[in-house]
Parts: C-alpha cells; sequence; structure tokens
C-alpha cells in the first residue's frame, strides 16, 4: 500500500503573522516549521502501516508539499518522524496561489503519483480555509472522509473505515480505496522524531516537482492566475484599553454593572 | 434583480442560526434565494423561517438520502443550480459542513472561493479578519460564479416579512463515501457554541470544576467554552474548545475564567465584540484584550457575577 501524506509548512504559530507589502504572507517574517495539524496525518500514516505489517510488507509514506524552498524543512520533520520519501513542488509561479491553484497543483501530483490512500490536515494554522482536502476530492472525483477521529485500513478488501466526529456526533463511514482521509488532532498524539530518526531523514530523497513537470501552465497559478484578489489590508484597530479591577469581595458585582451597562444583561 | 444564493443549514427542518444571518446580508446584494437541501418535511418546516428573514424564492433539492452524506451530493446538486439560474454569488455559513461544501462547489463551478468573511458589500468585496484578529483584509473574487462563506455571528439578523416562491427540484445522492451508522451528538439545553452570542469559558484555571462556568453561561443564556488546557484534561468534550483547534467564535459577549491567553485561543475569540476576563494572575495575557479585566479568583467572583445576574432578572 502506498500511502500519500498532504504537508504544508507554516509560519510557527506561536509566532505573529503579517502580510507583506505585496499582499501575501510574510514567510519570511517567522520560523517554517510543518503545519501542526499535518503532524497528525504523518503519525496516522506511520500507524497504519504499523498496523499492517510495516514497511517489510512493502507499505511507504511518501510527503507531499507545494511551497517555498523553506518547505523543505518542514518536509525534513515528515521524514525524521519515520515517512519514507518527500515530494516538494516548488516553482516561483506559485507564489501566491489561491486555494483552486493549490488543489490543482496537489491534485496533479497526486494523480502522478497514484497513491492508495491519501492523509492530510484538518487545516492550515496560517489560511485556515479546510479547504483543501474536499477541493482536491472533488478534483480527483475521490471518496472524502472527513474529520477523522479513527482510521482503520482492511487492505484485503480495499476500503478505509473512519470515525466522522463532529459536533453532529460520531459517524461510522467507509469508502473504497483509493480515498481522502482527513484526520482531527484528537486521532493521536504524533511522535517526537528520535536522533536515529533525524540522522536516517538527512539521506531520505525529497524529489523536486515543477510545474513543468505536473503539465500546469506558469499563469494559470500564482498571483497572477488567481480566482481572487486582495485589495488591501489593514491592521485591525487594537482593542482599546479596558478596564481593570482588583477583586476585593465585589468585583463580580461590578462586573454585573458593567454587562447592564453595555446591555449585554 | 440578481439571486443571490444562500445555502440553508439545518437539522431535520430546524433551520440553523446562520440561515438567518445569510439572508439578511443576501438582501443587501440582491434578491435572497433560499436553497435547502433534504425532504419535503424538512422544507414545511423551514419555510415559515425563511420568510421571516426575506426570501425571495426557496429552492429544495429533494432526497431523502442527501443529508446522509456529508458534502458531495449537495454540492452537485448546487452547482447546478447556480448555474442554471445565473445565481450572481453564492452565500454559505463558514462552518465545518459549510467549507466542505463551498470549497467542491469552487471547484465545480471554476470560481473563486473566499472563507470565514465577516462582511460583504454589494460590490462583493469581502472584508477577513486573518490571524487570529490582528489584519483585516479586503478581496474580491474574480472569475467565475463568487463562492463565499460567511463567519456565523458576524451579520445582525433583521428580519423582513416575505412570502417566497417555492420549487422542488429532485436530486439524486451521488454516494461515494457512506455513512454506516451514526450516534447523534447529546444537545443539551444551552445553545450552540459557534452560534452563541454569549460564551462563557473555563481553563486550567478551573481546576476541573466547571460548575461556576455552567452556571453563569445559564445566567447568562450563554454557550460554555474550554481552552485546550481543559479538554486535554478531559474536563469538557473537545468539541466546547475555542481557540486554532477549537472553534473560531465571535459572539456579543465572551467571557474567559481562568484562561491565561495563549496566541492559540486568542486566535478562536479575539473577534469577540466585548471581552471579559476573570485571572488570579495579574500578568497573564488575556487581560491585553479585556474590555472588562477581574484580577481575582474564579470561584469567588462568577458565583457572585452569577448572583447579581439573576437577582437583577428577579
Ligand atoms: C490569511 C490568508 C487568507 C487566505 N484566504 C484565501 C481565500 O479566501 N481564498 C483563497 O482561494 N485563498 C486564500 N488564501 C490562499 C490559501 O492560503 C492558499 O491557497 C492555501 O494553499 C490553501 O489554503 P489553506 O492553507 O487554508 O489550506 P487548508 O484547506 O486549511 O489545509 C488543509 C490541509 O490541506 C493540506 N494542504 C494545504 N495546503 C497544502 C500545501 N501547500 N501542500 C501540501 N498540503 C497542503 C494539508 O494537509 C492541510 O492540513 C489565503 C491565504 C492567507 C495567508
Ligand atoms: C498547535 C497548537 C494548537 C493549540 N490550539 C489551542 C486551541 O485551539 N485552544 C486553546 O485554548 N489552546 C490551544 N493551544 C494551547 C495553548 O497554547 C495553551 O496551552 C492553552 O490555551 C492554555 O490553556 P489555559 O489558558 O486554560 O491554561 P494556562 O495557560 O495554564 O492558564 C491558566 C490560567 O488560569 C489562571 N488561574 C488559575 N487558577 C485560577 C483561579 N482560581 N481563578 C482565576 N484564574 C485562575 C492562571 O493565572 C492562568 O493564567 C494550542 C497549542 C498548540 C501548540
Amino acid at each position: 500500500m502506498k500511502i500519500l501524506v498532504c504537508v504544508k509548512q507554516v509560519p510557527d504559530s506561536w509566532a505573529e503573522k503579517k502580510l507583506s507589502p505585496a499582499k501575501v504572507l510574510d514567510r519570511e517574517s517567522a520560523d517554517a516549521v510543518l503545519n501542526d495539524l499535518d503532524e497528525y496525518a504523518v503519525e496516522e500514516a506511520l500507524r497504519i502501516v504499523e498496523a499492517n505489517g510495516g514497511a517489510e510488507a512493502g507499505h511507504t509514506i511518501t510527503l507531499l508539499s507545494m511551497g517555498p524552498e523553506r518547505a523543505q524543512e518542514a518536509l525534513r520533520k515528515g521524514l525524521s518522524m519515520g515517512a519514507d520519501a518527500a515530494l516538494h513542488i516548488h516553482d516561483g509561479a506559485l507564489a501566491g496561489s489561491d486555494a483552486l491553484s493549490t488543489s490543482r497543483v496537489l491534485a496533479e501530483a497526486i494523480k502522478k503519483e497514484q497513491p492508495d490512500l491519501i492523509l492530510t490536515g484538518t487545516e492550515s494554522t496560517d489560511a485556515r480555509m479546510s479547504v483543501i482536502p474536499s477541493m482536491i476530492s472533488e478534483r480527483l472525483e475521490l471518496p472524502h472522509l472527513s474529520f477523522a477521529g479513527d482510521v482503520q485500513v482492511d487492505i484485503s478488501a480495499g476500503k478505509v473505515v473512519t470515525k466522522r466526529m463532529t459536533d453532529e456526533g460520531v459517524e461510522a463511514m467507509e469508502a473504497p480505496l483509493p480515498a481522502i482521509v482527513t484526520v482531527i488532532e484528537k486521532i493521536n498524539e504524533p511522535r517526537y522524531p528520535s536522533f536515529k530518526g533525524i540522522m536516517a531523514a538527512k539521506k531520505k530523497p525529497i524529489t523536486q516537482m515543477s510545474l513543468a513537470d505536473l503539465g500546469i501552465a506558469p499563469n494559470e497559478v500564482g498571483t497572477g492566475g488567481a480566482w481572487s484578489e486582495v485589495k488591501d489590508f489593514a491592521l485591525a484597530p487594537a482593542r482599546g484599553a479596558g478596564v481593570k479591577v482588583v477583586d476585593e469581595g465585589s468585583a463580580g458585582s461590578a462586573l454585573v454593572e458593567f454587562l447592564a451597562e453595555k446591555r449585554l444583561i | 434583480m440578481s439571486k443571490v444564493f444562500v445555502f440553508v443549514d439545518h437539522t431535520n427542518g430546524a433551520v440553523a442560526k446562520t440561515a438567518s444571518e445569510l439572508l439578511t446580508l443576501a438582501r443587501s446584494i440582491g434578491q435572497a434565494h433560499a436553497v435547502i437541501a433534504g425532504t419535503s418535511s424538512d422544507l414545511d418546516a423551514a419555510v415559515p423561517v425563511l420568510n421571516k428573514f426575506g426570501a425571495s424564492s426557496i429552492t429544495l433539492l429533494e432526497s431523502g438520502e442527501i443529508n446522509n452524506h456529508p458534502s458531495s451530493a449537495i454540492a452537485i446538486a448546487l452547482a447546478d443550480l447556480a448555474k442554471s439560474q445565473g445565481a450572481k454569488v453564492i452565500l454559505l455559513p463558514s462552518t465545518a459542513r459549510g467549507k466542505e461544501i463551498a470549497g467542491r462547489l469552487a471547484v465545480r463551478l471554476e470560481s473563486g472561493i473566499i472563507t470565514d468573511a465577516i462582511a460583504l458589500t454589494p460590490e462583493l468585496v469581502s472584508t477577513q479578519s486573518v490571524f487570529g484578529g490582528s489584519t483585516l483584509v479586503h478581496s474580491q473574487i474574480v472569475k467565475g460564479i463568487p463562492v463565499i462563506t460567511i463567519r456565523p455571528n458576524a451579520i445582525e439578523p433583521v428580519e423582513a416579512a416575505g412570502s417566497a416562491a417555492i420549487e422542488k427540484v429532485a436530486v439524486a445522492a451521488i454516494i461515494t463515501a457512506k455513512i454506516t451508522s451514526r450516534e447523534p451528538a447529546v444537545r443539551g439545553a444551552r445553545p450552540e457554541l459557534s452560534e452563541a452570542n454569549i460564551i462563557v469559558s473555563g481553563g486550567r484555571g478551573t481546576d476541573g470544576n466547571f460548575a461556576p462556568i455552567e452556571e453563569l453561561a445559564d445566567a447568562l443564556g450563554g454557550a460554555v467554552g474550554a481552552s485546550r488546557a481543559a479538554t486535554d484534561a478531559g474536563w469538557y468534550p473537545h468539541s466546547h474548545q475555542v481557540g486554532q483547534t477549537g472553534k473560531t467564535v465571535s459572539p456579543a459577549l465572551y467571557v474567559a475564567c481562568g484562561i491565561s491567553g495563549a496566541i492559540q485561543h486568542r486566535a478562536g475569540m479575539q473577534t469577540s465584540k466585548t471581552i471579559v476576563v476573570v485571572n488570579k494572575d495579574p500578568e497573564a495575557p488575556i487581560f491585553d484584550i479585556a474590555d472588562f479585566g477581574v484580577v481575582g479568583d474564579l470561584f469567588a467572583v462568577a458565583p457572585q457575577a452569577t448572583a447579581g445576574i439573576k437577582a437583577r432578572k428577579g
């Protein structure tokens, strides 16, 4: 079985993020890391392989990322957790790509790779759109099992069974392979790369792919090919300094007065 | 006038609050056209609410099966309808389900998509509040039928009585991933977190005792939220987590009790209209965004506030 995991490189979630004068995310101003939520997808891939006879049984895990040069750092992290290989789609023309372009590029790469199972995170911590997996599913006409809090692969039956966990409750779902599964962060506890894993990752292959390799014209993606246009942006007005009281026995009542003044009660 | 499509989310015909918000917004742009997927009885239950919020017309995508699939069948039917009726724009709620459908629609219609908008002008310029509320972005879709998801609670619903023309379109539910069984979540009496007007949240400072949080929420008629420290400890269900890996909320009032205000928590609540904080530590970063902050013990302050609110209500 060939598992492909989509991972995105994002600014560290502890860092302040800002837009650059070119109206795109200023990716140089913050440390770049593997999207926290994608670590769960990498971990789940490792667990699926382990539960099905391991690498000896011929299962492989490939990471796929579209992003700038630095996306390699995120890929190395995934490799050091235990993935076997990585594909890095990197092309100057991709800068400023929107969700339409991103999903198209990733879908084309997936088509080339022909995995049996595609795992993704639920959302990126930078743009937070939470749409790329369903867009890939729509493009490739593959079943999408979203919000998976549990994933079981039945290789002999050629199907994947998940528990979809949302506010509405828990739904048992199944679909034939190949399929796309989006995992939630409750699914597992991602492992820390071991020293051995980090050393091994240095030797694992990261294959570079350009738009030409995927048969996509440069003017169809990036800022120029985008379906949407950022007109302008501004820092949100800072919240005015509020009232701060130290409780000396009556702050609860002062709070009620404040709420009443604001007509919140 | 051009048709502004509104995707109506509902549970067995009980219309989600987001529909009233989207219909209100749609009326400021053109004619509000409500689209609802489900059965005739779902439609019957929904019509009075859709009329109350000024829908000019309603289409039922009729299928007993359609809601058994999370999103693809609805997206196919909705895309066909938008094309045949010449929709000017399609509005959906920025919820898990709304976004799944929106992503698929954008692909099928080869249209641009904007998610989590908090405002939209009649010229279809949207405002997004990004990076945890620190930056406002104005953007516009330049190709296709714009697909835009609107953050719950961003628009104040305004009634406008009407009587919508109704049509029913039978649709096939094309199912690729199937649901084999279902355990619906037990719904308490409190409002749904992402829709709630008032939220009272507890963090590690509760030390596992959410009673004062729940009592204050109930006195205010609000929902209960939690920080990740509280959900990770198993003190409160994950579905109540607010923040980067939980819900993004923007209620009229957010009360944070025993929560320090880590950047990942703020990312989910910073756009709340009024923020109240109760925390023992005067240096806690959450005070930076508080409109009203109390340096104190939540176990003393919250019950006193609850009692005060109850006394006022009589
Ligand atoms: C603040 C901000 C707002 C934006 N708003 C919009 C908008 O409204 N409309 C629009 O079209 N574009 C928008 N963009 C551009 C958008 O971020 C990119 O197109 C992005 O690639 C897709 O969205 P996402 O990161 O939100 O992914 P999500 O849909 O949140 O990601 C879900 C999962 O998909 C996978 N994935 C996502 N991106 C990649 C990747 N590059 N490589 C590998 N796997 C990936 C990961 O597994 C991830 O966990 C915005 C960008 C920013 C910074
Ligand atoms: C990738 C990632 C994603 C994350 N996503 C989220 C998310 O979605 N949501 C989220 O909340 N966090 C998230 N976090 C975690 C976040 O970084 C913080 O660890 C978390 O928010 C802390 O929760 P807390 O404020 O309840 O706990 P703490 O930071 O421990 O704060 C507890 C506060 O309670 C106060 N306190 C203690 N006792 C009392 C008392 N009796 N009365 C009043 N005050 C008291 C203390 O002074 C302190 O300020 C995420 C982290 C990462 C790395």
